[in-house]
């Protein structure tokens, strides 16, 4: 009995693992299918705008208010933190460092995920289950150029944008919690801010950072859009699992970017 | 929703995203000092190049005139090769003196230039060949320890001179 539940159990890890590299084979097949029909979404680029409308326009005021508030706490922090060691005037590079290089692109990301990512997945699964998607390739419309790309690359557009003003709120309320409300220096925080702060390479490493982020939550989102099962639970599960999946992705993509962008540079 | 609401809103969403960029270069980084200069590059010779990191600042009485470019050790000598980015408003004379600094005492390591008299300057790709090495700070404290446990005898030779004489009279 016990022999028979354990090979039971090594065939569903088994099936699991065939399942999941299964889908990765067949993601990364979606993908490349994406871009193919790409040039489609841009020549009617029409279409791509009133997606970055949804997905980037529409989450500026999560993403600003998210930022303001994430600098306005790292500028509390810090400022406790660095001025128990003297270090009180590094209040502005500590924050500004730390919204462009990682917090700025990872938790725009998060939100994308979670505010827009979402909403795509949902959008693209609620057509496939009520045939609206066969119905296009009936009236030999392709749901990949049609639908699909748009929506992929509006993301790809947006996520850049959304992570620089996050970065840029956060760096404005470190300023007024660190500047007006506790009393740091303003000239010192700017200064020193840009003194320790290189376009090249702190700045456009973040952007990158973001620009791959943006690529693989929209690829992600579109994915299980389009995969969902066409049942209202199908589409429910797909939904979390874009905000699940892609989280982990940014997280994991993040760590990597970061180990090759900033290494010899004295931080790893 | 009508197109020209949209077309607004995504200007508008598209124009905050090249602002929040442009800020990021113009204000939080320093895109615009000493990056986009026209620059030219000297190299100097050190001993010891302490904690001096890669886009250290180079300063001359204080007044940063370039970054830090490349490190790297002559295999032959063992010394470390410092090549540096200097502005183009900036010349510098051929004997002038090239020394690792650090501010304050805990502060970042930079390279600081001091001028001669020579008339001739250093052009593009030219060698600083007077050099100051860093001051290691744990030497020198190792130092300052060697010559205080050396010390002590000649003090202990001293306090009985001095207490002799006082003790002479009993």
């Amino acid at each position: 009995m016990p022999a028979d539940a354990i090979a039971h159990g090594m065939r569903r890890l088994g099936a699991g693992a065939l399942n999941s590299v299964a889908r990765i084979g067949f993601a990364t097949r979606f993908f490349g299918a994406v871009l193919m029909h790409s040039p489609q979404a841009f020549w009617r680029f029409r279409l791509t705008m009133r997606e970055i409308y949804f997905s980037g326009a529409l989450s500026l005021v999560i993403i600003l208010v998210s930022g303001l508030f994430v600098g306005m706490v790292l500028a509390l922090q810090g400022f406790d933190a660095l001025s128990k060691y003297g270090a009180g005037d590094s209040l502005g590079i500590f924050v500004a460092l730390s919204l462009v290089r990682e917090l700025g692109p990872v938790v725009a990301g998060l939100l994308f995920a979670s505010r827009a990512g979402s909403a795509v997945t949902a959008e693209i699964g609620l057509m496939k289950t009520t045939d609206q998607l066969a119905a296009m390739e009936m009236m030999a419309v392709d749901p990949l150029a049609r639908i699909v790309a748009p929506r992929f690359w509006a993301g790809v557009v947006s996520m850049p944008l959304l992570a620089a003003l996050f970065s840029v709120m956060g760096v404005f309320g470190a300023y007024i919690v660190g500047v007006r409300l506790i009393g740091a220096d303003a000239g010192t925080f700017w200064g020193n801010m840009r003194a320790g702060i290189d376009f090249w390479p702190d700045v456009t490493n973040g952007i990158i950072k973001s620009f791959a982020f943006g690529v693989a939550v929209s690829l992600i989102a579109v994915f299980e859009g389009y995969n969902a099962k066409p049942t209202a639970e199908g589409v429910s599960s797909a939904t979390t699992r874009t905000v699940v999946v892609g989280s982990l992705a940014i997280l994991a993509i993040d760590f990597v970017l970061t180990v090759f962008m900033f290494r010899g540079m004295g931080v790893v | 929703m009508n197109r020209s609401t949209l077309d607004f809103w995504v200007g508008i969403f598209v124009l905050m995203g090249i602002c929040a960029i442009v800020f990021l270069a113009l204000r939080v980084g320093n895109l615009t000092s000493l990056n986009t200069v026209p620059s030219y590059r000297l190299e100097a010779r050190f001993d010891n190049i302490g904690g001096l990191k890669l886009r250290a600042p180079v300063k001359a009485a204080g007044v940063p005139v370039g970054r830090i470019d490349r490190v790297r050790l002559d295999p032959k000598t063992y010394e470390a090769v410092v090549s540096m980015r200097i502005d183009n408003d900036y010349q510098f004379t051929k004997d002038t003196i090239a020394s690792i600094q650090t501010s304050g005492l805990l502060g970042e390591v930079y390279i600081g230039l001091g001028s001669g008299g020579d008339p001739q300057m250093l052009a593009d790709g030219g060698e600083i060949t007077k050099t100051q090495s860093a001051v290691v700070l744990e030497k020198l404290i190792s130092q300052f320890m060697f010559d205080k446990a050396s010390a002590p005898p000649a003090a202990a030779t001293a306090a009985p001179a001095t207490a002799a004489p006082a003790g002479a009279p009993k």
